[in-house]
């Protein structure tokens, strides 16, 4: 037991992070480099040459708002206005499902405010047809490859119209014809199977990449491991994303290993390619996520990709930040707001104004609102309006086992036990 | 054939007949695997195929998963059955799920394939039967073959269903039926009549059991190496049993088990596997509710014991003839 040696005793770590509950905030601690600065190393380079940037921060976009340095993806102005408004789309939809949960119309909602560039920028910067396996808090990717707001209103709802049959948690919708992997609420474990995807790709001599994305917390799950070593094994035409937005629920980034090391520097133990970029800042994201398709689509194997963002709201509609960090965080995050920033660079260009501005919230908004109405006719969350009731029993396996047809029977049975002149309005 | 000859033959053909069909795990490719089922295949059909993976079974599934995603028909190997439990995240959370989950969008038509089971000294990780671990899972089918014809024919049937398969390789009998008395000599498979293997292609419905022997005495329902264990009790005894090869075990054939029980009245069920919440628990429960007015004794369960598998005492760990004999007489004995 304790105290036998002659030894100083040891001491159990356990981390802490910097603000609690009423605290004041400030982050020197958080070192920002000037924008600009980065090298951009060839997409083709040695994993190795990445290093640097894994103790980095990939940053265009200044204190002035100006786009400098050699991360510049040079957009145009329309791209970059287009950019700005799916960013904002997705806050609209966002602040709006929100409430739809508040008032009893779903079960459940996550928002990724404060995020929004980590996808929808990604998004811009890869092909309509590269997979990405996601995890719950990427809505912007498919926002921004025009999925309609209508049937994710519906998946939210689980209504009659809802394509995933009611059988799923709102948010985690399945979209294969916009080449957007079925969601799981098992963490991480889309980050292997983003490579496995890959290697069929590649094993098929298809152009086609694919991308996943984790967030900070979910990277000390095994799968992380998994992944890396595959896709490093296997040369993965893969860009593996980890959104550090700070927070895993209520535990900050330090659980994952972050006090002592960035979550980009993990690349280079695997031999992998890595970049740490401001994830706020929607032309790094670009610029990032384009650095690594290129690569992998020219064969030169994987990329990951810290996006450094904070989580300015809670985790999820079940969740109180106020109970275990400080409500200053988000306000006195260095990196800012990503809608802003852009916002602020185009101002800057002279291709954007205040009133453009609101006047596309407003338009937002209304689109938004007209969206939920036109789900609300195909009913919202308990309220009757589901799909057929065998449904449940469909798809477990192709063709239903006789278990499942008797159990099918049994639901049934009881329906009609507790609802005598109930049938089943469709087959 | 043997066994490991007639799964080696099974994915031949499969790799030859659908260009979708990969094979992948540790030590498959260049070496061929560890029990050889591999082997030969890398070479014919190529590395793209047929590959070694990292020592990772996360990874193996988790690959396998998002190969079928992209439309492949991946096979992955787990070197044992004792090593499927890094995996067991990605087979129960989202192999068995991705159909479910994406209303039929995401598929994974993967074919587990894993050797299973005891009598080899294998001690405790080397010997498991984990198959119930599978058969509570929704959205999973899992077979276990007793004989190289089915061997063949099961897997190729599992590798074109459209649903996961784990398919359990009993490998006490890759080389030879084991009739359980370890302290005679073991005969190869050429001198037992399911070693005929017919060529080319062929498949074995998944879902349906197999008679072994037909007899009114008693029901026997068994799978993998028990099967031949019990068979051999039973024709030592003079016990006139009907002895049913499940085969698969889920979705499991109700009416053979049904029709079996219904005439012989006892029913017995071997496993190696542990007792408690085994799947000798499930038939037992299915027996009874379904068969319950033809009964005439309690219904018996022989298996493994309730402890992890032993390496020196395995023989009376296993559920050898002494066992089996012991519920035969209690089955029979009963008025």
């Amino acid at each position: 037991m304790a105290g036998k040696r002659n030894l100083p005793p040891l001491e159990f770590y356990v981390p802490e992070p910097k603000f609690r509950p009423g605290d004041p905030v400030d982050f020197v601690h958080v070192n920002i480099p000037p924008a600009g600065a980065q090298p951009r190393p060839d997409e083709g380079c040695a994993a190795i040459e990445t290093s640097p940037l894994c103790y980095d921060l990939v940053r265009v976009l200044d204190e002035e708002h100006q786009a400098v340095g050699p991360w510049n993806p040079r957009l145009d102005a329309d791209t970059l206005r287009e950019m700005l408004r799916v960013m904002a789309r997705t806050r609209a939809f966002d602040d709006r499902m929100y409430r739809g949960q508040r008032q009893g119309k779903t079960s459940f909602y996550m928002k990724c405010t404060g995020e929004e560039a980590t996808s929808v920028a990604s998004a811009f910067a890869l092909a309509a047809d590269d997979m990405v396996f996601p995890s719950y808090r990427q809505q912007g990717i498919l926002l921004a490859r025009g999925y309609p707001m209508v049937e994710m209103i519906n998946q939210i709802y689980s209504n009659r119209a809802d394509r995933l049959k009611g059988r799923q948690l709102p948010i985690m919708y399945s979209a294969r014809d916009y080449s957007f992997f079925t969601i799981s609420g098992n963490l991480a474990t889309q980050f292997p199977q983003a490579v496995g995807w890959a290697l069929a790709s590649a094993s098929k001599g298809d152009s086609r990449i694919a991308t996943s994305f984790i967030g900070d917390g979910s990277s000390a799950e095994g799968d992380f491991h998994a992944a890396m070593t595959f896709a490093t094994v296997y040369n993965a035409p893969v860009i593996l994303n980890i959104v550090n937005n700070q927070w895993a629920i209520s535990s900050f980034s330090g659980f994952a290993g972050a006090e002592r090391t960035t979550f980009a520097a993990r690349a280079i133990g695997y031999g992998m390619a890595g970049l740490r970029v401001d994830g706020n800042d929607a032309l790094a994201v670009y610029a990032a996520t384009q650095w690594a398709a290129n690569r992998a689509r020219s064969n030169q194997g994987p990329t990951l990709i810290e996006h450094f963002t904070y989580r300015a709201e809670g985790h999820s509609t079940s969740d109180d930040p106020g109970q275990y960090r400080s409500a200053r965080e988000a306000e006195a995050w260095p990196l800012g707001d990503p809608i802003n920033r852009l916002k602020q660079h185009l101002c800057a260009l002279g291709e954007w104004d205040d009133e453009r501005h609101e006047a596309m919230d407003r338009e937002l908004a209304e689109e938004v609102k007209a969206a939920t109405k036109e789900a609300e006719k195909n009913g919202i969350l308990g309220h009757g309006l589901h799909h057929p009731f065998h449904t449940m029993f469909e798809d477990v396996y192709e063709e239903l086992p006789w278990n499942l047809e008797e159990q099918s029977e049994q639901a049934i049975r009881e329906r009609r036990i507790k609802w005598p002149s109930w049938k089943e309005y469709e087959k | 054939m043997n066994m490991i000859e007639a799964i080696n033959d099974a994915l031949d053909i499969m790799m030859a007949r659908d260009p979708d069909v990969v094979i992948m795990g540790e030590d498959v490719g260049y070496f061929g695997g560890v029990f050889r089922a591999t082997a030969g295949l890398q070479k014919k059909f190529g590395k793209n195929r047929v590959f070694d993976t990292p020592i990772n079974e996360c990874g193996i599934i988790g690959a396998a998963v998002g190969m079928a995603a992209y439309g492949l028909r991946p096979v992955p190997e787990i070197q044992f059955a004792d090593y499927i439990y890094p995996g067991y995240d990605q087979l129960v959370s989202e192999a068995a799920r991705l159909r479910y989950r994406s209303a039929g969008e995401f598929i994974a038509p993967i074919t587990v394939r894993s050797p299973f089971g005891g009598g080899i000294f294998g001690g405790q990780t080397h010997s498991q039967s984990p198959e119930a671990l599978f058969t509570h899972v929704a959205g999973l089918k899992v077979v276990i073959p007793s004989t190289p014809h089915d061997a063949k024919g099961l897997l190729i049937a599992a590798i074109e269903d459209n649903d996961p398969v784990i398919f359990f390789e009993p490998k006490r009998i890759y080389n030879g039926p084991f009739d359980g008395y370890y302290d005679k000599p073991v005969k190869p498979w050429n001198t037992h009549p399911d070693s005929q293997v017919p060529e080319g292609y062929y498949s074995i419905p998944l879902g349906k059991a197999r008679t072994v022997r037909e007899g009114e005495a008693m029901t026997v329902l068994a799978y993998g190496t028990m099967v031949h264990v019990a068979a051999a009790v039973c024709e030592e005894k003079g016990v006139d049993a009907e002895i049913i090869d499940l085969r698969t075990l889920a979705p499991i054939d109700i009416e053979a088990v049904e029709k079996s029980v219904e005439k012989t009245g006892r029913c017995m069920i071997v496993h190696e596997a542990t007792r408690t919440s085994g799947f000798g628990a499930e038939l037992s429960a299915l027996v009874q509710e379904r068969c319950f007015y033809h009964l005439e004794a309690p219904i018996e369960r022989v298996t493994g014991f309730d402890t992890p598998y032993p390496h020196s005492l395995e023989w009376a760990y296993f559920p050898g003839p002494v066992r089996i004999g012991e519920a035969i007489d209690r089955l029979l004995g009963a008025e």
